[in-house]
């Protein structure tokens, strides 16, 4: 009787699961199916079923140049994520194992600054870049992106830092290891999944962030979320086309996702299950 | 060589004052222990000789050199932790070898030291295993070998047996103490555990609020306790205490009796009381009698003996056996 309740209840679970997990990725198969229509059955109305024509892709990429902004992109989130993990290891490495009664305090306005709306300090980021001549450049997008996802990182790598028995590190002090040392043979091998988790999603964020990237940059350092956004035009709307353009920009970090998916969800959960 | 002197030395945490003014010194070789309720400064105090807290005034000499101002990685000390600490991505052989590693130790040379000491600690066979395939008792002794490689001037150890079971604690508290005669180098050794401190140590520190009670030889500290605190903690069963008239008698204004210091008799004696709870050993009967007007008290009788819950006893204290303490707590002699 009791196996039946437990095979029931597994049933149950499972369906909604699978429901969620479908709600979650709809508008990605959708998109997904969009880009295999022609654009006359994409403007017909809902359709599940597409003609699996590839002629979007074909148009996309004979319209735009690909692969300056993959490789934008690509530059843009991998740089700016190494950049905020060199200056967030220290950070949080001081935070978590030599903390003073004010640093839940830092943290805690860290984060504050990603409460503040972004727009409200557009115009003096676009300003600055201006005058800096930061304005479409890789270095420029860099930078903001570090900036953006800095307290992020930070946050990261100190809920990691604070899994970490400080006695570890103390052993590796009284061995004889100094500062450096202690970071590279004890602290750094023991945070590997929380960094490597930290690193992937922190590339992942700075690959979709669209609000600085958009804003910033014009052609040069252009990334893929400027090459989306060049096929919504204000002549009409090619909804295939920006579906292909979507698909392609999106594709290379689905990849990445699904290869480090088991990374990602043990980073994530790191700590919460003991 | 590895004398460790300790000179008013003041740690004070936020306005806390941990230590107010502690002045030791430990002999070469010696075996120290260091032992004290929770709370009592213990291990902040080994935590100040390893250079893993700074000491906010006072000085701490190794073999006379000042090392106050230096860091851990400095002063040529090995710590054993509580929680063993140790490296969970590292093999027994790197834990072990780390240190050996950190003094930029010949690669040949290293690898001997270690087959050493695993042999010394029976690791041999567990060499290429991670900590976490290790039962406590080889973790325990994996932090050991950790510390020995390198020689150093003294060993450190803060509660090393806390995390084990009963029987694995005598086992390794024999181990420490064998390789303490082997070795001949300074130990201090941190625990709130006054039997581990009695069976091991050359000499006993016992701390109360950051302040050094008593440092002597654990039967010295048996026989001649400085004070009631000493009194009460040092013994197993604790000392039994009387105020008031039953002190009075003896001109102090407290008494103290160890439970194995009294005699009892079922017809006569000095105190008259009635047996609470009766633990029976074995070797010895812990019995907990209630005295009237004075409170519960505890005597040490022989095993075979057979006395119940209930019955009517009398207590008398050996007369030559007695402490006495004035108002504030310290010895009379």
């Amino acid at each position: 009787m009791a196996r039946a309740v437990s095979t029931r209840r597994k049933l149950t679970m499972t369906v909604l699961v699978w429901l969620v997990a479908l709600i979650v990725f709809f508008p990605i198969l959708y998109t997904i199916i969009t880009s295999l229509k022609t654009e006359g059955e994409a403007a017909a109305g809902f359709s599940m079923i597409p003609s699996f024509t590839f002629e979007s892709y074909a148009a996309v990429l004979d319209q735009q140049d690909y692969f300056r902004p993959f490789f934008n992109s690509v530059i843009i989130s991998i740089g700016s994520t190494l950049v905020a993990l060199l200056i967030a290891v220290p950070a949080a490495w001081a935070m978590a194992f030599t903390p003073t009664p004010r640093t839940r305090d830092v943290l805690m306005w860290m984060l504050s600054t990603k409460m503040m709306p972004a727009a409200g300090v557009l115009v003096p980021m676009y300003l600055i870049f201006l005058n800096t001549g930061l304005l479409d450049t890789l270095l420029g997008l860099s930078i903001i992106l570090t900036l953006v996802n800095l307290p992020i990182v930070v946050w990261m790598l100190y809920t990691y830092f604070k899994e970490i028995p400080v006695d570890i590190l103390e052993a590796a002090r009284m061995d004889g290891a100094t500062l450096g040392k202690e970071l590279v043979y004890v602290l750094l091998p023991m945070a590997v999944p929380g960094i490597a988790s930290t690193l992937l999603l922190n590339v992942i964020l700075a690959w979709n962030e669209a609000f600085w990237t958009l804003r910033l940059s014009t052609d040069d350092a252009a990334p893929l979320t400027a090459f989306i956004a060049s096929f919504s035009s204000p002549q009409g709307q090619f909804l295939a086309k920006l579906s292909a353009a979507s698909v392609l920009a999106i594709l290379p970090i689905l990849l990445l996702g699904w290869f480090s998916q088991k990374q990602l969800v043990r980073g994530l959960t790191f700590g919460a299950v003991k | 060589m590895g004398s460790i002197t300790l000179e008013h030395v003041n740690k004070t945490f936020g306005g806390h004052q941990v230590i107010p003014d502690v002045s030791l010194d430990i002999k070469d070789g010696e075996f120290v222990v260091f032992v004290g309720p929770s709370g009592c400064g213990k291990s902040t105090l080994l935590r100040l000789i390893a250079g893993l807290e700074d000491t906010t005034s006072g000085a701490i000499k190794l073999d006379g050199v000042d090392v106050t101002d230096k860091g851990p990685a400095h002063r040529g000390l090995a710590m054993v932790f509580q929680s063993y600490a140790l490296y969970p991505h590292m093999t027994v052989r790197q834990n072990i070898a780390f240190p050996l590693k950190m003094a930029n130790i010949d690669k040949a040379i290293a690898e001997q030291k270690v087959a050493d000491a695993a042999r010394v600690l029976n690791l041999t066979d567990y060499l290429d295993r991670k900590p976490r395939a290790l039962s406590g008792g080889q973790r325990q002794r994996v932090a050991i070998g950790r510390a020995i490689v390198r020689q150093p001037k003294a060993f450190l150890f803060d509660e090393p047996l806390s995390n084990l079971d009963a029987a694995l604690r005598v086992n390794m508290r024999i181990e420490i103490t064998e390789l303490h005669q082997q070795l001949k180098t300074t130990m201090v050794y941190v625990t709130h555990d006054q039997v581990e401190a009695m069976t091991m140590a050359d000499r006993i520190v016992v701390l109360n609020a950051g302040r050094v009670e008593q440092f002597g030889t654990p039967l010295e500290l048996y026989k001649s306790p400085a004070n009631r605190f000493v009194a009460g903690f040092i013994g197993s069963p604790k000392m039994n205490f009387l105020e008031g008239a039953a002190a009075g008698k003896y001109q102090a204004e407290a008494i103290g009796v160890r439970p194995e210091h009294i005699r009892l008799s079922r017809d006569a004696g000095e105190w008259q009381g009635r047996v609470g709870v009766a633990e029976h050993l074995g070797s010895d009967t812990f019995l907990h009698v209630h005295v009237d007007g004075a409170g519960l008290h505890t005597v040490r009788t022989g095993g075979e003996d057979d006395y119940h819950p209930g019955e009517q006893v009398w207590l008398s204290p050996d007369p030559n056996r007695i402490y006495r303490f004035d108002r504030a707590g310290q010895a009379l002699r």
